[in-house]
């Protein structure tokens, strides 16, 4: 008999406009707290303390405009944001200070997250919608100086970029971009060559997000429609389909994998968060609080395998934080 | 020395002396005093004694050595029995009596039960004695005697051997077994219950105590007052007695009494399931479904899916009964079978234990089975809603915009002003399509909506509509309540916003802020007056409601005449004179309520005096419910046109209608009717006297 869903250990509320953003950093030793950083449509981005469900910062760099993308930068002081400003913003935030370090213009107006992607000490490559409209242009930060830009042939079609992940299959080794593209395509970039490697069609609408585990080489993405597609990457660095999960309600924001590698979340507009397992795509869950859009869901970074968390944001302005799969 | 007479087992001897004195008729109270020493010597000696008791007195040793003397004398007399000499065994008897009325069943039948057990294995003679000595108990003495028996003896066999006919020769006995056990105590164990029901089963004279016992024991379990106010364990006994005895029953019995099995079972089970409490529910399921099994053996029988058979057959003690119960409940329910091996109640825990394990292949899934595909909206629109009403196919839809479609009225009044004849008309014609909660209301409440929003149009289209072809009862009635409701709401003040309860006004004085807008001059020259006013006293001040015209007013007369025009004229699928009087007396009555609500109106005078001709033309009517409509239209004119309207235009019509009442007072046969009437005179009378 199978036992009803959880519910959320906590709620987060007092964010005040819809999230659409969530980034966890839960590394530190005591006396660091765990903390969540959110992003809202109304330009703030709150760092929510984990011990006390309490907003500790809020963070006005965006000029009340919507924030669309956190991530971490080297630790929890040093955060980047990407919002509808055209604008990422990289701050400081040790010691208490709030202030924004450096910005890029992006000159951008699209809803594309940036991703980022550690190379070295201190510095990071991060991947952005250009201001041409299928271009991708890719950074190094924080020296800011432009690495290249990767433009689809002529005549491709792809329309703009969507959703952007930046990885590589071990340090030090060549970094790629994964991208997916308003047509529906996912296309594997080398960067250093410039080149598109591989294109594979996987969703007749617009790729709304993906996620990637370079271990198994295996990737999942979602878009407005009803399936998940899942794709895989040979040796020849060609993607191909490997399954496609059929939905009950169409739409998914937001699709994220658990860094071990066993279960994935992705966030629907049907107001839901599903679980899978991510070794064979086996449905585990449904979990149904919110009542508005769900726009992104995050894992978190503890140690602790029992502590993890998950949390997702949605449009009904509140983050839920579930505590789900833990004791594997 | 009492100790020396007992050690040498002089007691027997005592008591045999005793029967022998008996059969040749000794002194009653001679006889009494011994029976009492014999009896009530440890509570004698204990008296005396007081602590220096030696043990041998002590009732717990006391009385099973009594036991053995009266398994000695016993023995003693069977043996004379069986040489042809002639003794009495009553003393014994009394004895047994007495002891057991005392309390002491337990002590003194540990011996003798088991005693007369092997002894009348296989002896007649002795199973003779044994019924003899049990017969001989006093009346008074007998129920503790059987108790005592009952409670001790280890199968219903040995029960049957023990105490023979004793149920069909002593009232009393039988009246213990059959009733008492069964139906007015409940404490005893399962085991006592098989003991008693085997033991009427096992001799054909007693089996018809045993279907009595059985009809009896149905005829309780089934009686709604006895399932609703006895605790559940008696109900769980008498189910037990009841599952007993269908399994001692055979099939020629059940044949003879099969329709009253059927009649009580089905009776009990419907109360059963009335009950709130689970178990209680449970018991009557189970029952039901042997008792079904039992009478119907090939026709269709009762199946319930009872999965909490296991707690119920886990209160059933001792692994044989339990196969013995499981082999007449037919269920094909696996659980039965699985309940006395192994106590395995599966909880969801469990598979919580699953969880430790390292793969992706192992975590369990959730319950998803509420996962379903989102409901759809209700549309925003009216005329989308109108379009959904007439056209659409899709049910979810169809649902979604019935419940919503009142507020979307509502809330757009101008849209809605558009379409209202067509809304009003969709309305009128719906049928339920598929089965909602309180579909009815949510369609009166759209249509009373629409027609406050666009009163005129919609009302000329209903009156219309009431009197034309084709049209059910439940639609013409559906026109009139919807007629009423509206006009209700339409002539009732609104109250704008909520009413505050102010406090006293301060004393100091207010700054009037600054404001150029004309529309505050008003409260200028409030507050100005306010606070030059000096009060002396100041009460809580009274709530109004906001004053506002009379929304009714304007519309009355299209809600009224047009009802009244075409009465008298019959179509011929409705004829309001003749079979239709039901809606007849509903539109009396709507006209009663509309001329009430008139009050204040313009057009007050013109509806009385319409009203009053109506009223007139109808007053004989055969039908009470018309009748009393009538009168009731009458105490509205009364009430709502304006005494001088009433008496400058309605004065001859006014006068007969005063004739005419008085004779209803005194006359109709209807009791309501009179009563009305003399309401209605004393209106007028008070009428009068206030000019």
């Amino acid at each position: 008999m199978a036992l009803p869903p959880p519910d959320p250990q906590f709620v987060l509320r007092g964010t005040g406009a819809a999230v659409h953003t969530l980034h966890f950093s839960c590394v530190g030793q005591e006396p660091d707290v765990p903390i969540l950083f959110s992003g809202s449509e109304n330009g703030f981005i709150h760092v929510w303390n984990l011990k006390t469900h309490r907003v500790d910062m809020g963070l006005d760099g965006h000029g009340r405009k919507s924030v669309y993308y956190v991530e971490t930068m080297g630790g929890k002081d040093g955060l980047l944001s990407q919002g509808r400003d055209q604008r990422i913003c990289l701050w400081d935030l040790a010691e208490g200070r709030t202030s924004v370090t450096d910005s890029v213009f992006t000159e951008n107006v699209g809803f594309c997250r940036c991703s980022l992607l550690k190379v070295a000490q201190g510095r990071w490559l991060m991947a952005m919608a250009a201001k041409a409209l299928e271009e991708v242009q890719v950074l190094e930060l924080p020296s800011k100086t432009s690495v290249c830009t990767l433009k689809p042939e002529v005549g491709a079609k792809l329309g703009m970029p969507m959703c952007l992940k930046l990885w590589q299959v071990d340090c030090g080794s060549q970094p790629l971009l994964l991208a997916g593209y308003e047509d529906g395509s996912v296309v594997l970039w080398n960067l250093s060559t410039q080149k598109a490697l591989s294109q594979l069609v996987c969703h007749q609408e617009p790729v709304m997000s993906l996620d990637f585990d370079s271990e198994k080489a295996k990737g999942i993405s979602g878009s407005s429609e009803k399936v998940l597609s899942i794709w895989s990457l040979n040796e020849q660095q060609n993607l191909q389909v490997y399954k496609i999960h059929k939905l009950v309600n169409p739409g998914i924001s937001d699709v994220t994998i658990r860094p071990d590698k066993k279960i994935l979340a992705t966030a629907g507009w049907d107001h839901r968060i599903r679980i899978f397992g991510w070794k064979k795509m086996k449905p585990l869950a449904v979990l149904d609080y919110h009542t508005a859009t769900v726009h992104c869901v995050s894992f978190s970074d503890h140690k602790n395998p029992r502590e993890r968390l998950l949390a997702a944001g949605s449009k009904d302005h509140r983050i839920s934080i579930w505590s789900i799969y833990t004791q594997t | 020395v009492l100790e020396q007479f007992l050690q040498e087992g002089r007691v027997s001897a005592l008591m045999w002396e005793v029967c022998q004195q008996q059969a040749q008729a000794g002194s009653p109270e001679l006889q009494e005093a011994l029976l009492t020493k014999l009896v009530c010597l440890p509570d004698h000696v204990s008296n005396a004694l007081q602590g220096k008791n030696p043990p041998v007195f002590f009732p717990q040793n006391y009385f099973p050595l009594l036991g053995d003397a009266v398994i000695q004398v016993l023995q003693k007399i069977s043996d004379s029995l069986r040489d042809g000499m002639d003794c009495s065994i009553s003393f014994v008897s009394h004895v047994l009596g007495k002891v057991c009325i005392q309390g002491r069943q337990k002590e003194i039948l540990s011996v003798l039960v088991p005693r007369l057990t092997d002894l009348t294995k296989s002896d007649c003679i002795w199973q003779r004695i044994c019924w003899r000595l049990v017969e001989c108990v006093p009346d008074r003495w007998m129920e503790a005697v059987v108790l005592g028996f009952v409670q001790r003896a280890p199968g219903a066999d040995v029960l049957s051997r023990l105490l023979g006919n004793l149920v069909v020769k002593n009232k009393k006995a039988q009246f213990v077994v059959t009733q008492k056990v069964l139906l007015l105590q409940y404490g005893h164990t399962t085991a006592v219950l098989q003991n008693i029901l085997g033991y009427l089963s096992l001799d054909s004279l007693r089996r018809a105590l045993l279907i009595k016992v059985l009809q009896e024991l149905l005829e309780t379990w089934g009686s709604s007052s006895a399932v609703k106010h006895s605790p559940p364990e008696q109900q769980q006994y008498i189910s037990k007695a009841i599952l007993i005895c269908l399994s001692h029953l055979k099939e020629p019995e059940i044949e003879s009494c099969r329709q009253e099995l059927l009649t009580s079972m089905m009776e009990g089970v419907k109360c059963h399931l009335d009950s709130n409490l689970p178990q209680i529910r449970h018991l009557g399921m189970i029952v039901a479904e042997s008792v079904s099994s039992k009478i119907n053996t090939d026709g269709p029988v009762l199946k319930f899916e009872v999965k909490l058979i296991m707690k119920f057959m886990s209160g059933v003690e001792g692994l044989e009964e339990i196969k013995a119960l499981n082999q007449m409940i037919h269920y094909t329910n696996p659980f039965v079978h699985i309940a006395g091996e192994e106590k395995t109640i599966c909880t969801p825990w469990t598979n919580s234990c699953l969880y430790f394990f390292c793969s992706d292949d192992d975590l369990i899934p959730y319950d998803m089975s509420e996962d379903k595909e989102l409901k759809t909206k209700a549309p925003v629109y009216i005329r989308d809603c109108i379009e959904v009403l007439t056209g659409s196919e899709d049910v979810d839809k169809w649902e979604a915009t019935v419940k919503a479609l009142e507020s979307l009225i509502r809330k757009n009044p101008a849209a809605s002003r558009e379409v209202s004849v067509e809304l009003a008309k969709v309305l009128l014609h719906l049928e339920e399509k598929t089965c909602i909660e309180g579909f009815v209301e949510l369609r009166q409440r759209a249509q009373v909506a629409v027609l406050t929003t666009d009163p005129v149009p919609v009302a000329k289209y209903l009156t219309s509509q009431f009197y034309s072809l084709n049209y059910s009862l439940r639609q013409r009635v559906d026109i009139l309540d919807v007629l009423v409701l509206a006009a209700q709401e339409l002539s009732y003040p609104k109250s704008h916003g909520k009413t505050k309860h102010s406090s006293a006004p301060k004393p100091c004085i207010q700054i009037i802020p600054e404001s150029d807008s004309p529309k505050d001059w008003r409260r200028v020259v409030d507050e100005r007056i306010k606070s030059k006013t000096r009060r002396f006293a100041t009460s809580q001040p009274q709530v109004e409601l906001a004053s506002s015209p009379n929304a009714f007013s304007s519309v009355a007369g299209h809600f009224f005449f047009p009802l009244i025009q075409h009465f008298d004229r019959p179509l011929t699928t409705f004829d309001l004179l003749g079979e239709d009087h039901f809606v007849l007396g509903r539109l009396v009555h709507t006209l009663a309520v509309l001329m009430y609500l008139a009050v204040n109106t313009v057009a007050v005078a013109a509806m009385g005096k319409a009203l009053l001709e109506f009223v007139w033309a109808l007053r004989f009517h055969t039908d009470s419910y018309v009748r009393q409509g009538l009168l009731s239209c009458i105490s509205s004119i009364l009430l709502s046109v304006p005494v001088e309207r009433l008496l400058e235009d309605m004065t001859e019509e006014l006068l007969e209608t005063q004739s005419w009442l008085g004779d209803v007072m005194e006359k109709d046969p209807d009791g309501e009717c009179r009563r009305l009437a003399l309401q209605t005179l004393l209106l007028m009378e008070n009428l009068k006297k206030k000019l």
